[in-house]
């Protein structure tokens, strides 16, 4: 059943522990407010983890995902609050620049001459720097309702967020697991000679692939900007290292072949989880960059013990 | 008529002129050898008939079309196939998707969510082809890289002969497989042109190119330097071509 979903037993187990011993810790944590927390917070980069899960999974890399998720918060806010443009242009705009930042990472690496983690590094510098000029450095704040409904309502009792992060993710299993699409982005990412061999599009796979990835920092943008009531020029910053950190600890192979968006959800409740437990037990901000940044490679290092037994 | 016509094929990559001028015609259900030594050219003209490298000079023409300019999947979809010596296989997909890579049909999920890849259908079609091949693996559903690499040559040799090829270029088929299994290739290159299907097969294998191969093509610094029919030569022959002893 659960490799049928494409979700790992080992992530799940870890979210389970993960969950109980933070029950134990802290009397707080199973209160039904702190669990909205958890995953109003696991929104935002969970949509950032889905596109990490795309790029990955095709043996590519999005280091800039968090810069663009700023740019995307600064550009929809700009539009609307700036220019007065009506609502749904913070809507559009945010999604276009996500995807466009996308489709210059997407253009350039498949020229082949950039490695992705370079086009990518760089581009996680020019967003942000692009994301303070337009801002001129400072946050844009008073957004309409519309917008706001997106980040702090609560239909039904459930955040807004958590709907969005729902349907972008069943969409996006839906690709990844079952689309011709999905199917060439693992083959793309586990033999890419092969991939070519047998007729893909591999530039073109690339591209997409990209542009979806700059999308979903689009939309992440845009929940960050409904949240908080700000277009934030800093809004996002190291958001990559939790999206990238979710995809693997619910099962991407960082090298590609292989990467599951159900996975990735679990991986991203465990980053989750394990911010909001960190901030209930009082750990500093400062200790939990590096406990993120420790499960990261650990995660990695698994991974590898793992397919050298295997193989 | 000639299924496959190469004329004046030219490529180089930087300096180094790899094809120099290219013509040969194949016919259908033709078994040709394609013989020369390391760096004579034979990968670079298979990849630039498959679509893989694309020519500097030249006409590939295939069922009296031109198709020098047309892309790797277009090509396959003509029904010119290669089974490569590296078999091009994604070693963490499993069998079934690896054979119907690239093709997967699609059907729409509950009638109207589009685009949907019919894994039922790929599975049953895949498990098919495996058994017409008569090849023994433990389910359709295990990852490529765990297979053995007479099973992964299967896989490959599936994946080639799952859509109607007209022609089937094998690289090598034969250099990392058993004795046995050598001779499963052999005689499934006979199934093959019984069926109609033209052969390209790249061997250093002279034995196995003398038993297949009705016609032998000596390829030599980027030239074919001989065309041969079976009956007509033997082995030192080929070999002094290969090696250039004939000029």
């Amino acid at each position: 059943m659960l490799s049928r979903l494409h979700i790992r037993l080992e992530s799940l187990i870890v979210l389970v522990v993960l969950s109980a011993g933070m029950a134990l810790l802290s009397p707080v944590f199973l209160s039904v407010n702190n669990l909205f927390n958890i995953i109003l917070a696991t929104a935002t980069f969970g949509v950032l983890a889905i596109g990490a899960t795309f790029v990955i999974s095709s043996a590519g890399l999005d280091l800039s995902l968090g810069s663009v998720l700023g740019l995307s918060s600064v550009v929809g806010a700009a539009l609307v609050v700036t220019l007065e443009w009506p609502w749904y242009f913070a809507i559009l705009g945010s999604l276009i620049a996500g995807t466009l930042a996308g489709a210059v990472n997407g253009f350039i690496v498949t020229r082949g001459m950039v490695p992705a983690f370079i086009v990518t590094l760089g581009m996680l510098g020019i967003a942000r720097g692009l994301a303070l000029i337009i801002s001129g450095g400072r946050g844009i704040y008073g957004l309409p309702n519309e917008i706001l409904f997106l980040g702090q309502a609560r239909p039904l009792g459930v955040p807004t967020p958590v709907f969005i992060l729902a349907l972008v993710a069943v969409i996006s299993h839906y690709i990844l697991a079952h689309t011709r699409f999905g199917h060439h982005t693992l083959a793309l990412g586990d033999n890419e000679a092969a991939a070519k061999a047998t007729g893909i599009d591999i530039n073109r796979q690339r591209m997409l692939l990209y542009m979806l990835s700059g999308l979903m920092a689009g939309i992440a943008g845009l929940i960050f900007t409904a949240r908080v009531n700000t277009g934030d020029p800093t809004a996002g910053l190291n958001y990559e290292l939790l999206a990238i950190t979710a995809a693997i600890i619910g099962g991407t192979n960082l090298f590609g072949g292989r990467g599951s968006i159900l996975g990735t959800m679990i991986g991203a409740l465990i980053m989750g989880v394990l911010q909001n437990g960190l901030n209930l037990l009082a750990v500093q901000a400062y200790y939990q960059q590096m406990a993120i940044g420790m499960v990261l490679i650990a995660a990695v290092w698994l991974d590898q013990v793992r397919d050298r037994k295997r193989s | 008529m000639a299924l496959l016509s190469l004329k004046g094929l030219k490529k180089s990559f930087g300096s180094i002129e790899v094809l120099r001028g290219i013509d040969l015609e194949i016919n259908p259900s033709e078994v040709i050898g394609l013989v020369g030594d390391n760096g004579a050219g034979k990968s670079t003209l298979m990849k630039s008939i498959t679509g893989v490298y694309s020519l500097d000079e030249g006409m590939i023409g295939f069922q009296n079309q031109d198709v020098t300019t047309l892309p790797p999947g277009e090509r396959r979809a003509r029904g010119i196939e290669m089974i490569y010596q590296d078999l091009a296989l994604a070693p963490q997909q499993d069998i079934a998707n690896n054979i119907f890579l690239g093709r997967e049909p699609t059907k729409r999920l509950w009638g109207f969510l589009p685009g949907f890849v019919d894994k039922e259908k790929i599975d049953a079609e895949a498990l098919k082809m495996i058994d017409r091949l008569g090849a023994r693996i433990p389910s359709i559903h295990v990852p490529v890289g765990r297979l053995s690499g007479g099973q992964q040559q299967t896989v490959a040799i599936a994946r080639a002969l799952t859509f109607d090829p007209k022609l089937v270029i094998m690289d090598e088929p034969t250099a990392a497989l058993a004795v046995r299994e050598v001779e499963g290739v052999l005689k499934l290159i006979e199934q093959m042109r019984d069926a109609g299907i033209a052969v390209i097969l790249i061997s250093h294998r002279l034995n196995d190119i003398f038993a297949a191969c009705q016609r032998i093509v000596v390829l030599r610094r980027g030239s074919v330097i001989a065309d041969l029919q079976r009956e007509a030569t033997d082995m030192n022959e080929v070999v002094s071509y290969i090696v250039g002893a004939h000029g």
